[in-house]
């Protein structure tokens, strides 16, 4: 059973009731716990309050009203109070923003496209040098969709890797990416507004069409992360999920290489096909 | 003719005779109190019956009984009803039965406005419920309409249209709370001895004038976006789909104020009274109303944090947003002092005030964390932000109007409500709506975007109990039916002229049931009967 602020989940759990620690060099995590933790006590502080009051102030036990309905002393230490811990949160929350905001540095650009209800993906650049043509559409794997359908009568429970259940969170083809390289996205919409979503790497960016939206992360452990849409973008928004598959450097390297060759052998034959021009028509 | 057209209603006589001259033809202030009221009450069930239908989709995982676009259709009417159609009518009826009363005024400042006012809204949601049968179906892109999806439905012209009706009808009561505030108060009743629940409406008002040509702007932009070619949020065609989300929440923010402020004013003044002590620091009171109502101006883009906005602009709205909370949390500690010292009994009124206090501040605790935008970065769009607003939206302003709905009813009825079945009613709705409401924040945690019609299995538990709340709440709201037509038609117990021992304020000077025309001549004003006389404090 996962309770409050244990382990790391990177993508949900059954029962999970908080927010994944995340599994990138950026995650207001920490930023989440602090605020929920100012709520709990000062939600005990005046809930708590309340209850001596409902308890003592009764007129069942035969309290009499007192008159009193002012205190300027009283106002002003419970004005001035919260400002100064809103103060301190404002702080810890600049400091977060700004972090997130620099995309400046990246080693690697990946532009995200997305579209009524899939996401499109290509390679721009990785360390420092074009990518040459890497790129593909990824949506919601088959044995979901059909799962999903109405009364389908199929299980969602039976869909699992490795024993986790990925019912509408796996992709036909996921995006590779290296851990320990700082990631530019470039994120836009192709014809609705989406919004790209995986909650390890700690934020979502909406895909605006007319839009260049930028966000980074650098991903520290190998893993698969998964999300989904989080815009609403018509009837299967909730149908286009999200997968990262974040591998070492050496093998995210022969990946590269082996779909720009394909990307090459594709093209070579596409040219192929086209170079003997069909005869003018009319 | 000059006689008909200054005096064409018996004012010194009963209500007319005739249902169709009654209600439909009426201009007297507590009839159309009334109409308001029972419209509310018919869109709450509507819009209820449409979230009973998504809680049972989320039941469990896999597409049980309804299409994805039939789903995003009832997530969307859901919204448009209870907002639109439930709370803010049901603030407008209270303010249309009890602002006159409590300022000693004998009707609205407009009365003929104010029934054009109301029996526009019937007209309004026949058009939006319509489109739910038509053959494209409803609109589905959510209640915040954005663009380009939303210019994908077929409903767009129908749904704007009643749009627009709505705001017209919102614009001319607000004119009409602000004519009658300013300007019928008997003499002697100062605005600093008005009651909160005033204040916080001549407040409300100018919220609801100051925006809702906005939203109508932007409706109307789409509209034309839609069939005249033009291209304000067409991104091919220059235009900018973000400048739509800011015009909304322009209007969207201060709206999700107009449906608090009132609830503010109605607990302001059933804490007190079942206290048996005055307000704790009235002035203060009205001025976290007041600068709230400001503030509600500068926040809208914490709606948008996720849209990529420039830093400087997420840290000024994080800023600003993160102020309300010092005004809203003077009104907590407010109310809590209220009661401190006090001589407190808990009949139905009061038990909903004090839910409303506790789990409003959970809907503010989770405002304040929201605000924060590096984290709103997960929050937003998840189930999170969906607990959130329902903490204080029903929790906050429906438990509000039920509380002002059991704290009146005996002035607008002359009985006497069942206090054993309002106490089951208080009960079962408070302990269901946590079971609704509190899993959310765990669902969006752990990362269950909103509007979605089906999830992977690992949010299966807590959607389960989610829903199953859901519906003991929706079946609680029968109870709700019950206890008011109980009390209006069959109760026999007779309500006093103050029908609550520590209740204050001239709305309890006049008959149970309150006549059909009340102060025809002002009332004298006596500091010491009105809840908030001694303003000296
Ligand atoms: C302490 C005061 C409050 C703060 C700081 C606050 C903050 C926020 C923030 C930052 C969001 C955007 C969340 C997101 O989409 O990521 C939000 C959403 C929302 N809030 Fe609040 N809020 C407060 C009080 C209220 C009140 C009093 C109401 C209404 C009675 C309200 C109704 C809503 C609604 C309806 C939404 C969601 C709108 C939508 O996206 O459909 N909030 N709030
Ligand atoms: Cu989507
Ligand atoms: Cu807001």
């Amino acid at each position: 059973m996962a309770l409050f602020g244990g382990e790391a989940w990177a993508n949900p759990v059954a029962n999970q009731m908080n927010m994944t620690k995340g599994v990138s060099e950026w995650s207001p995590y920490a930023m989440h716990m602090v605020a929920l933790w100012v709520c709990v006590v000062i939600g005990v502080l005046v809930f708590g309050a309340m209850f001596i009051a409902m308890f003592r102030f009764r007129k069942s036990r035969g309290a009499v009203a007192e008159k009193w309905a002012h205190s300027t002393k009283l106002e002003v230490v419970w004005t001035v109070v919260p400002v100064i811990i809103l103060i301190f949160l404002a702080n810890l929350a600049t400091g977060g923003l700004t972090t997130f905001a620099d995309t400046t540095g990246a080693d690697m650009t990946i532009k995200v496209t997305g579209y009524q209800w899939k996401w499109r993906y290509d390679y721009v650049d990785y360390k420092g040098k074009g990518v040459d043509k890497v790129g593909f559409v990824s949506k919601l794997e088959e044995s979901s969709d059909r799962t999903r359908q109405l009364k389908s009568n199929l299980d969602p429970e039976k869909i699992q890797v490795e024993g986790y259940n990925t019912y509408l969170l796996d992709v036909d083809k996921p995006l590779v990416v290296p851990v320990g390289v700082k990631i530019r996205f470039i994120i836009v919409g192709g014809d609705v507004i989406h919004s790209w979503w995986v909650p390890a790497l700690g934020w979502k960016m909406d895909a605006i069409p007319g839009i260049a939206n930028a966000a980074w992360t650098n991903i520290k452990e190998p893993g698969v992360y998964r999300g989904q849409c989080a815009e609403l973008c018509g009837q299967d928004h909730g149908f286009m999920p999200i997968v990262v598959k974040a591998v070492p450097k050496a093998e995210f390297e022969q990946w590269l290489a082996t779909q720009e060759d394909e990307a090459k052998i594709q093209k070579a034959a596409q040219t192929a096909q086209n170079a003997p021009a069909p005869a003018p028509q009319g | 003719m000059a006689h008909a057209a200054t005096h064409d209603h018996d004012d010194h006589h009963g209500a007319p005779k005739g249902f169709f001259q009654r209600w439909v033809m009426s201009t007297n202030h507590k009839d159309i109190g009334t109409l308001y009221l029972i419209f509310s009450l018919t869109m709450f069930f509507i819009g209820g019956a449409f979230a009973m239908v998504i809680r049972a989709e989320l039941f469990k995982p896999g597409m049980q009984l309804v299409q994805p676009y039939f789903f995003n259709e009832m997530t969307t009417m859901h919204a448009l009803v209870m907002i639109f159609g439930a709370i803010m009518p049901a603030f407008v009826g209270l303010a249309n039965w009890m602002v006159p009363l409590m300022v000693g005024a004998p009707d609205m400042a407009l009365p003929r406005m104010n029934n054009l006012s109301f029996w526009i809204l019937p007209f309004a949601f026949f058009m939006l419920l319509s489109t739910l049968f038509m053959p494209g179906g409803g609109p589905a892109g959510g209640w915040t309409m954005y663009p380009p999806l939303s210019l994908q439905g077929e409903s767009v012209a129908y749904v704007i249209f009643a749009i627009h009706l709505m705001g017209i009808s919102s614009i001319m009561g607000a004119i009409n709370i602000i004519a009658t505030i300013l300007n019928m108060r008997a003499p002697g009743m100062d605005l600093l001895k008005m009651p909160v629940f005033v204040w916080s409406w001549l407040i409300t008002a100018f919220l609801l004038i100051a925006v809702m040509p906005v939203l109508a702007g932007a409706v109307t932009m789409l509209l034309t976006d839609k069939y005249f070619h033009t291209n304000f949020f067409n991104a091919a065609g220059g235009g900018d789909p973000v400048l739509f989300q800011h015009i909304f929440w322009f209007f969207g923010h201060p709206e999700v104020y107009i449906m608090i402020l009132p609830a503010f004013g109605i607990i302001s003044e059933i804490i007190p009274t079942f206290a048996r002590k005055p307000i704790f620091g009235y002035r203060a009171m009205v001025f976290a109303i007041a600068s709230i109502a400001f503030l509600s101006f500068i926040v809208w883009a914490h709606h948008m944090f996720a849209v990529g906005l420039p830093m400087g602009a997420e840290i000024f709205f994080m800023y600003a947003t993160m102020l309300i909370a010092v005004p809203t949390g003077v009104k907590v500690f407010n109310w809590v002092s209220t009661m401190w010292g006090g001589s407190m009994t808990f009949e139905t009124p009061m038990l909903f005030s004090i839910a409303f206090v506790i789990l409003f501040t959970i809907g503010g605790f989770s405002g304040l964390m929201l605000a924060l935008a590096p984290a709103d970065f997960q929050y937003h769009d998840t189930y999170f932000v969906v607990a959130h607003f329902h903490y204080v939206l029903v929790t906050g302003a429906a438990f509000s109007i039920m509380a002002a709905a059991y704290y009146w009813i005996p002035k607008w009825s002359g009985h006497m409500y069942s206090e054993t079945w309002g106490k089951i009613h208080f009960w079962s709705s408070v302990i269901s709506v946590n079971v609704l409401f509190f899993p959310q924040h765990f669902l969006g945690l752990a990362g269950m975007p909103r509007r979605i019609p089906d999830y992977n299995v690992a949010f299966a538990n807590f959607n389960m109990i989610s829903s199953i709340g859901g519906f003991w709440f929706g079946a609680s709201q029968l109870i709700f039916l019950g206890v008011i037509i109980h009390c209006v038609f069959f109760s026999k117990k007779k309500a006093a002229d103050r029908s609550w021992e520590g209740a204050k304020g001239l709305e309890w000077t006049v008959p149970s049931p309150a006549p059909f025309h009340t102060f025809d001549v002002p009332p004298v004003i006596h500091d010491d009967e009105l809840a908030h006389g001694n303003t000296d404090h």
